[in-house]
């Protein structure tokens, strides 16, 4: 009886199976059969001999890793980074929600919210550009700029330890109106009751923003922040690798652009992969962890 | 009395005071995001002797097009420009195939194992092969150096599914389904003639979602395409945007002619590549945003 209704109900799925097989075949050949080449982490992988060849050699290469010179410069200089742009880049969009919503102007408002969201459709490539011709200490307009104040641009291109700030600062300007729109859309389903009684104790405008408007959209902020943490050592490569040069190698090597040299410039396949799945593994802890604290401490979760 | 008029006063002219301020903010930023903007657009018709001697900061001594003459006449810009129309194209056709079809099937409470389904959908958002395995695998099926890597391989997005989903769940009524099916009407009609009709908002955001992210993407091709004939526009121009900068430090006389000619394709190949998509977009804005909206929404 049972086994019957099994295969009707797989009879029944049939033409839903039919619709998944081509995403099905792309999710195998192309995301499950890298996944089992994960193995040549434990491996000296040789192309010629194949995972099913390749001598098995255990941690090594995680060993040779953690005690190269590059694991500390790469963790620090991703977490660097990373930490720096959740500090910077997670406060300022809600800033920016909270002022937008205070617009009364309509037309203004609207103006105002194409032109903030314009940037985050600039290609990595085309931003990349932007920044070496803006920051450029010789002909860049910034140095023009500072010149005309009697002031001398820095080579920040060139400098370890600027790297970050640009990095950061940077991605700002990109992507500060684009990411305050999931705040404005939490904003806009605010009780409007909350400002109605707010008004009729005589609150002002920067009350309701403070009192009604901020902790409302704190659900919203947590839930965001969780999602960057579990990135937290997965920063944009593109745009690191596109803006590193030899005189900023020290603050801008970071554990994907080290698994990119590592593997396709020197071809050491194993310690590639053994470096991209520490990160990756990493990754998925912090997530877990995040995601813990924070449904201790207020309740929202994401899993 | 007298005192609550008072205070109502006091609190407008608070409030006045609030509005100068939220206003003046929104300018300035207006600025900061404008002004970049600006420059490059008025840089790309500019003597570049103009620009690297600091001689145009709002509008150019003159207008000229010599960057863009300088920039048509090379042949490969024009290749990148027609290779990323058509991966555009065939791209977002085939991510819109593949991740909707996915999304409706995930999206159906009939689905024998839908549960362990939607897990095994999911689970790539966060674990992955990674850089070389990946690579190997690509190779193994003949797609290095080949037309179809920029279309087949990627085009399957975790992301897209969930928001397709989310969309057929939340926003087809169940009983649309039971009519049907009394009617006759077998799954993959349904799909057809009554499912997808329905979603042309989702279709289009996640449409226009991927058609910007192959617009704007290089890595893959960096990987996978050496033969220049095969190159997208991005990868092309970060020739002359990226590795010609480097060279800059390396300043002599007989290298500014150079550097000049450079510099000019520069700032036009950030306007010709850059434009289509700016142009675009106030007006396909709604769907934009949509996506940011149906993506978070949680199940």
């Amino acid at each position: 009886m049972k086994k019957k209704t099994i295969s009707q109900q797989l009879k029944k799925s049939m033409p839903l199976y039919l619709l998944l097989l081509p995403s099905f075949l792309l999710l195998i050949c192309f995301s499950y059969l890298p996944m089992s080449g994960l193995l040549m982490a434990f491996q000296d992988y040789r192309p010629a001999l194949g995972l099913t060849g390749s001598k098995w050699v255990g941690l090594a290469n995680f060993r040779q890793f953690f005690h190269s010179y590059q694991f500390k410069l790469t963790i620090r200089n991703t977490l660097v980074i990373s930490l720096y742009g959740i500090l910077v880049g997670f406060p300022l969009p809600i800033l920016l929600a909270l002022i937008c919503n205070q617009m009364r102007a309509q037309r203004f408002k609207k103006v105002f919210q194409v032109i903030t969201y314009l940037p985050h459709f600039i290609s990595t490539m085309v931003m990349c550009g932007m920044i070496l011709i803006f920051l450029s200490p010789s002909v860049g307009i910034i140095s023009h700029m500072l010149g005309k104040l009697g002031i001398e641009m820095p080579n920040v291109l060139a400098s370890a330890s600027a790297f970050p700030s640009v990095y950061v600062w940077t991605d700002v300007w990109q992507n500060l109106g684009w990411d305050s729109i999931i705040y404005l859309a939490a904003l806009s389903g605010i009780d409007p009751t909350y400002y109605e009684a707010a008004t009729m104790d005589g609150a002002s405008r920067l009350q309701k923003m403070f009192y009604i408007d901020l902790p409302l959209l704190l659900p919203t902020a947590m839930i965001l922040l969780i999602l960057r943490a579990g990135n937290i050592l997965s920063i944009g490569f593109e745009k690191v690798f596109l803006l590193q040069n030899t005189m900023n190698m020290m603050g801008s090597e970071i554990i994907s652009t080290y698994v990119y040299k590592l593997g396709l410039v020197n071809q050491q396949y194993s310690l590639s992969t053994a470096v991209g799945l520490f990160n990756t593994v990493v990754n998925v802890l912090v997530l877990l962890l995040v995601n813990q604290i924070s449904k201790k401490l207020t309740d929202s979760s994401l899993i | 009395m007298d005192g609550k008029i008072k205070r109502k006063i006091r609190s407008s002219r608070s409030d006045r005071i609030f509005d100068i301020i939220i206003y003046a903010l929104a300018i300035i930023l207006i600025l900061i995001v404008v002004y970049p903007l600006w420059f490059v657009f008025i840089a790309s018709f500019s003597n570049p002797s103009d620009i690297a001697g600091g001689q145009v900061f709002f509008w150019p001594r003159e207008w000229i097009l010599d960057g863009y003459q300088e920039l048509f006449k090379q042949s490969s810009i024009w290749t990148g420009y027609r290779n990323t129309l058509i991966y555009t194209a065939l791209g977002t056709a085939f991510g819109l195939f593949i991740n909707v079809t996915a999304g409706f099937a995930l999206s159906r409470k009939e689905l024998y194992g839908r549960k362990f389904l939607s897990v095994l959908y999911l689970i790539p958002m966060f674990i992955s092969g990674g850089l070389i395995p990946t690579f190997l695998v690509v190779k193994q099926f003949g797609l290095v150096d080949n037309f179809w890597v920029m279309v087949v391989p990627f085009a399957l997005s975790s992301y897209n599914i969930i928001v397709a989903r989310t969309f057929f769940n939340n926003s087809l009524p169940e009983g649309l389904w039971e009519a049907a099916q009394i009617d006759g009407c077998g799954t993959i009609r349904y799909f057809l003639q009554f499912a997808l009709p329905l979603s042309k908002a989702v279709l289009a955001v996640i449409g226009l979602w991927t058609a910007v992210g192959i617009w704007n993407s290089w890595f893959n091709a960096l990987i996978y395409l050496n033969d220049e004939t095969l190159q997208p526009l991005q990868l092309i121009m970060r020739r002359i945007l990226i590795l010609n900068a480097s060279l800059l430090g390396t300043a002599g006389k007989a290298a500014v002619e150079m550097k000049n000619k450079s510099d000019m394709m520069r700032y036009g190949s950030i306007v010709i590549s850059t434009l289509p998509v700016m142009c675009l977009y106030p007006f396909l804005q709604k769907y934009f945003n949509q996506g940011v909206m149906v993506g978070s929404i949680k199940e």
